[in-house]
């Protein structure tokens, strides 16, 4: 099984999530995160103008089996993306173990 | 009691209401435009500052105000005021004062003592704030004399706090952060919903505020006060879309906080002229304050180096003179632009320098005596964590 865990634009949100249900990755998890980039913002506020760096993004959590893994990111990296600076990452690591808590069941029987 | 002065009185009651309802305008503006961390304290300073005012101008404001006057500078002063056919008047001039006490609350947030803050409030709405309005509005004081022209108190009410705002927040300090090396830097409000909330219950309540100061609505005064509506809307909506265009052209995008003020701005800047001038010469004068709402927190914020949260100097202070000087400028009766020359605006010069000068120099008799005592600013550790949670040891905002 792996993680991918991939830092998205809200913007494009709507987009990476229906290409998942349309390869039929319906489980994940997401939250609104803020960071630094290499993004810089310009605001004002008042009159006063000053930039900030600090950039909201969306962080989607999506664990798969093996063989799910090239389509899924294949999808993620297709509708997050628009081809200007912050788009964002993506990042793959492996998980050990899954349960499904209801059932007991364990390992990719769990996340289907 | 003969049907005009019932509904005379009525009148006032109702506006009185509505005046009534400007605090929680102000409470809104101010909360929304400042931090989240200190939110709590400027509810308890805008609450309490309503209730000191309507206690001590029941108890000595209102006669020092409207008493019978003493060599035209001050009213002569009675405990516990209770006249049973006057009461209408005592409730319309409480809400007035307490609007004056409330705009200082608003330029020292984020960092003044909530006890000092309380006791300063006492002082301006029995001392401060009746002595100058005894010149202006008790009937035989000094400037009105002269011949001096606030209608509804661009001057005698919010001049008057902006200038006791700017004092204090002088005294007291910028907030922790404003300004390093020099320069100043953005501390954003945490909620501007609040804050247009606030103004569009400012607006409202203004229409009493202005309205209401014709003081009776049979006879002729029904179509004056109709026309008070007229001008009090027209200078509003002119100083918002001025303002907004000046800092769309300045900085680049139409700026929500600034638009707001300057609606505030026109608000204020018609109140004195709001019976005296024409549509036209409203929403002249809407525009004007609209532009120089903008400058005035620019050059205050950025050229002073005061640090004013929510602009109040700049609306109710400067503004206010403005306001009352263009009524010697755009009053149909003796304005210098309908053929009365300089003379009106002689006056209302005179008329802003003294009420200037007074509530400058008394806020800051009274705010270095309390600097010197009680101290006017909190530790720099409450600062940094909020005063909600030094002060009342809570959280406004909560899981």
């Amino acid at each position: 099984m792996k993680k991918i865990e991939a830092i998205i634009r809200k913007s494009k949100f709507d987009e990476v999530k229906e290409a998942l249900h349309e390869i039929a990755v319906n489980f994940f998890s997401y939250w609104d995160v803020t960071g630094v980039g290499n993004e810089k913002e310009g605001h004002v506020y008042r009159g006063v103008s000053y930039s900030t760096s600090d950039i909201q993004r969306r962080y989607v959590s999506i664990v798969v089996s093996d063989h799910f893994l090239e389509i899924t990111i294949d999808a993620v990296l297709k509708a997050a993306y628009t081809g200007e600076v912050g788009d964002g990452k993506i990042f793959v690591s492996t998980v050990d173990e899954a349960y499904r808590i209801r059932t007991k069941e364990k390992g990719s029987e769990s996340i289907n | 009691m003969d049907t005009n002065a019932v509904l005379d009185l009525m009148w006032i009651v109702i506006c009185g209401i509505l005046v009534f309802f400007m605090q929680a305008g102000f409470t809104l503006v101010e909360t929304g435009f400042t931090r989240a961390k200190n939110a709590g304290n400027i509810i308890m300073k805008n609450f309490m500052d309503l209730c000191i005012g309507s206690l001590g101008f029941w108890a000595v404001g209102y006669t020092v105000m409207y008493g019978d006057t003493i060599g035209s500078f001050i009213g002569t002063p009675s405990l516990f005021y209770s006249d049973a056919s006057d009461m209408h008047n005592l409730f319309f001039q409480t809400v007035f004062a307490a609007t004056a006490a409330t705009i200082v609350s608003g330029a020292v947030a984020g960092r003044t003592k909530f006890t000092t803050y309380i006791i300063f409030s006492l002082v301006m709405t029995v001392i401060i704030y009746p002595i100058s309005g005894h010149w202006v509005w008790q009937g035989e004081g000094w400037l009105t004399n002269l011949g001096f022209v606030d209608f509804a108190g661009s001057s005698v009410v919010h001049s008057v706090g902006g200038w006791a705002a700017l004092v204090g927040a002088i005294l007291v300090g910028p907030r922790l952060g404003k300004y390093t090396n020099g320069k100043s830097n953005a501390i954003q409000g945490h909620n501007l919903v609040l804050g247009a909330l606030g103004v569009f219950i400012l607006w409202l309540g203004w229409f009493g505020f202005n309205a209401g100061s014709e003081l009776a609505i049979s006879g002729d005064s029904a179509n004056n006060a109709a026309g008070i509506l007229i001008t009090t809307n027209l200078a509003a909506a002119a100083a918002a879309m001025s303002a907004m265009f000046v800092t769309w052209v300045k900085y680049g995008k139409p700026d929500i906080s600034m638009t707001l003020n300057g609606a505030l701005a026109g608000l204020v800047g018609i109140t004195a002229g709001c019976a005296a001038v024409s549509p036209v010469g409203a929403a002249i004068i809407g525009i004007i304050a609209g532009i120089v709402v903008v400058f005035s927190v620019d050059f205050i914020d950025k050229t002073l180096k005061v640090d004013d949260p929510v602009g109040a100097v700049s609306v109710h202070g400067v503004c206010g003179a403005l306001g009352t000087l263009l009524v010697g400028v755009f009053a149909t009766d003796g304005g210098l632009l309908y053929g009365g020359g300089f003379s009106l605006l002689g006056v209302q010069a005179i008329g802003v320098l003294a009420i200037g000068a007074w509530a400058a120099a008394t806020a800051f008799i009274v705010l270095f005596i309390l600097k010197k005592t009680m101290g006017l600013r909190v530790s720099k550790e409450e600062e940094v964590d909020g005063l909600d949670i030094h002060e009342h040891k809570t959280n406004v905002y909560n899981n």
